[in-house]
């Protein structure tokens, strides 16, 4: 694998590394609304990436969806329920469970990571320039009209179990 | 850029992901770790849609719909969560033992 230094690589090598920084962050904070950032800077990292492989639309979703919604829905759910400072010491005490969680994980890690080398991918890059918007609300709102249709009733069950569950329930 | 590179970035995050997942104990964590284990697997579905014999669009598509049924997954998380710490005064997995046999 020959490494040329073009922008492409140099935008996705500074890109995955503020991915996998934040997830990293995320992972070893010990405070929680930290961890809310790191997250929401990985999450937007991501929206970097999708751009790089022509997906820009999705990259902008992924912006409103991920690093607006579901990040300010965690706050909420963070500030909703109490936390205590100390009880996310992580190594101290479940030194045991972590390392055979850290082993299980370095495993899986290694197996895939072997697959993805030694798998023959076809070289072939798909015509991007037919990538657009317009593309891409035909094929959904044609090709995969039903699905969609499907998602808005998820979507709507979704929301009406949230407000069931989350409501305080009448004193009986 | 090979694809490989950007699968070996979805095998790194979904691994953080899901060592968050078998390590945090706090329930809120645990989401926030589902939630960065489901964009890993849409780092793959999107280096597919550029990259492969038959490349095209639909990878894209399919990306909007698990990004669609992500949101639900979290609303509905964090409702449950919201009724178990009404319930039990607390969000920690561990304590979430009243189904044990």
């Amino acid at each position: 694998m020959a490494l040329s230094l073009s922008g492409e690589s140099i935008a996705f090598f500074v890109l995955s590394m503020m991915a996998i920084g934040g997830g990293i962050m995320m992972i070893n904070s010990t405070r929680v609304v930290h961890m809310v950032l790191a997250l929401a800077f990985s999450l937007l990292s991501i929206a970097g990436i999708y751009v790089l492989l022509h997906a820009e639309f999705l990259a902008v979703v992924q912006v409103l969806i991920y690093t607006g919604a579901i990040s300010i829905l965690m706050l909420f759910g963070i500030m909703l329920t109490k936390h205590k400072v100390d009880e996310e010491d992580g190594w101290s005490g479940r030194l045991g469970h972590s390392l055979l969680s850290f082993l299980g994980v370095g495993a899986l890690f290694a197996i895939v990571m072997g697959v993805i080398y030694r798998t023959p991918f076809a070289g072939k890059v798909a015509a991007t320039k037919s990538f657009t918007v317009e593309a891409l609300g035909k094929s959904v709102f044609k090709q995969y009209v039903i699905p969609f249709e499907l998602t808005s009733i998820l979507l709507l069950v979704a929301l009406v179990g949230a407000v069931i569950l989350a409501k305080k329930e009448a004193d009986s | 850029m090979p694809v490989t590179s950007y699968l070996a970035l979805g095998a790194v995050l979904f691994s953080i992901g899901l060592y968050g997942v078998l390590t945090k104990r706090n329930a809120v964590l645990v989401l926030f770790s589902i939630e960065l284990m489901l964009n890993a697997a849409n780092i793959n579905l999107v280096a597919f849609s550029k990259y492969g014999l038959y490349a095209n669009q639909t990878g894209q598509v399919f990306t909007l719909f698990t990004i669609t049924i992500a949101a639900a997954e979290a609303a509905v998380g964090i409702a449950i969560l919201f009724a178990l710490y009404r319930n039990r005064n607390t969000t920690n997995a561990d304590e979430f033992d009243s189904m044990k046999g």
